[in-house]
């Protein structure tokens, strides 16, 4: 049998935490970008549009990611994709994250005065120049600070993904404890690269937070 | 290409799938207690009790605020017997869900106590009250109620949660999904269905709990 010292727990759990990272910005990045295409149909004029992204965020925040994930790693075979956990990891987690970025996007359109819609209006702005150039910039810069939070909340979701067999940090340390039988150490270690992840995260949350407060 | 649909084996799964459901249900029903009564107990000691317990309250809520559920439960159940603390899966489960959601619930339950105007604590002092009184007959009830929304959302989030405790192999309603598409072979129809029940439990326990709140909490304000 391999002896593992402490130092070799922490070597390959720090090596496998790349994963993680890699798979939360992916994450993030492929759900703002559906979340944005979510964010228009939410708040545009046609009633069918708004339903359908209505129907999509409640149906993505009222399942478990985990069933999400499951779905999609069983799913997408069945419609002939080759799937890797990767790929499932990816999907779910932009799918689960554009729900939640909609949202919150769809909170901050809603909290503009109705006279910027107004405003842009009478300067002879069309429907798309007005989101782009008035209406989203100023949504995206009041919910900087949820969407902090929910990047903070991404991060931990991505620990899921070790069940559909992603090999992230958490799927990592699994294997790691069947070797050593140090689940408390490596358990630990894994919480503690999590909070090194996180905290900051939070921290910033909380900054923006209070930078918003005060104006 | 050629896949189809087969829903055939519902039938023989409507018993494991009840029972799965049940106790998902009474996880979370035995987390919202205890955790609505820790947090409470926590956010008004992170306010009023002394140094090193607002300390010790703070770096809780960080902690757990901070790191995946699922590494919380693992560590509960399989690192914390290393300590000689074993625990059978379904209070592993309970003990991690309830420290999950206090977390959480601390937070909220502070700002909501933050909300309640100075004022209505000095003047259930001037009649008299003593201050046991005046926390738990004046400023929690107007409390709850500012943040009655809040705290139903993050309890539905918990019970959506609660499907990762099936690691453990706690039979709740996702270890019964795992166990029926081991025997169908039907795993997307599987988890597809008990997708559909997890969503008809969160719209059910959203509305069960904010029919609570309308009727308890109003009365206990005006």
């Amino acid at each position: 049998m391999i002896e593992f010292t402490f130092w070799d727990i922490a070597r390959n759990l720090i090596f496998a935490t790349r994963w993680t990272v890699l798979l939360s910005i992916a994450a993030f990045a492929g759900g703002g970008i559906v979340g944005v295409a979510i964010l228009l149909l939410r708040i545009s004029k046609a009633k069918w549009a708004r339903r359908f992204a209505s129907g999509y965020i409640a149906l993505f925040q009222g399942t478990p990611l985990l069933m999400q994930l499951f779905l999609m790693f069983f799913g997408l075979p069945m419609l002939g994709f080759r799937i890797e956990p990767w790929t499932a990891a990816v999907l779910g987690l932009t799918f689960f994250a554009s729900a939640y970025l909609a949202e919150i996007w769809r909170s901050g359109v809603d909290a503009l005065p109705r006279g910027q819609w107004d405003a842009g209006a009478s300067l002879g702005l069309h429907y798309l120049q007005e989101l782009r150039l008035i209406i989203l910039p100023q949504a995206f810069a009041i919910t900087r600070a949820p969407v902090v939070g929910f990047l903070v909340q991404l991060i931990k979701a991505t620990a899921l993904t070790s069940i559909i067999g992603f090999e992230e940090l958490l799927r990592t340390s699994n294997a790691i404890n069947n070797a050593t039988f140090e689940p408390f150490t490596v358990y630990g270690l894994v919480a503690l690269i999590f909070f090194v992840l996180c905290y900051p995260l939070t921290q910033y949350a909380r900054s923006l937070e209070a930078r918003a407060a005060a104006h | 290409m050629s896949y189809s649909l087969d829903f055939g084996w519902l039938e023989g799964a409507v018993g494991a799938i009840a029972r799965g459901a049940a106790m998902t249900v009474l996880l979370i029903v035995v987390t919202t207690i205890a955790g609505t009564v820790i947090s409470i107990a926590a956010a008004a000691g992170r306010r009023n009790g002394p140094k090193w317990l607002q300390r010790a309250i703070t770096c809780y809520v960080e902690v757990i605020r901070n790191t995946p559920f699922l590494v919380q439960l693992f560590f509960i159940f399989f690192g914390l017997p290393s300590l000689g603390i074993r625990l059978d899966p379904i209070v592993a489960a309970i003990l991690a869900m309830t420290l999950n959601m206090a977390a959480y619930t601390t937070e909220i339950v502070g700002a909501g106590l933050d909300a309640v105007p100075r004022g209505q604590r000095e003047a259930a002092a001037a009649l008299g009250l003593r201050p046991r009184q005046v926390f738990v007959k004046i400023v929690l009830p107007q409390a709850l109620k500012v943040i009655f929304p809040a705290l139903t959302s993050q309890i539905v989030i918990m019970m959506l949660e609660s499907s990762v405790v099936s690691q453990i192999a706690v039979s709740e309603l996702t270890y019964e999904a795992d166990m029926l598409q081991a025997r169908t072979f039907r795993p997307f129809e599987t988890y597809f269905v008990v997708a559909m029940i997890y969503l008809g439990l969160s719209i059910l326990l959203r509305r069960l709990l904010v029919g609570i709140g309308r009727r308890t909490l109003s009365a206990g304000v005006s």
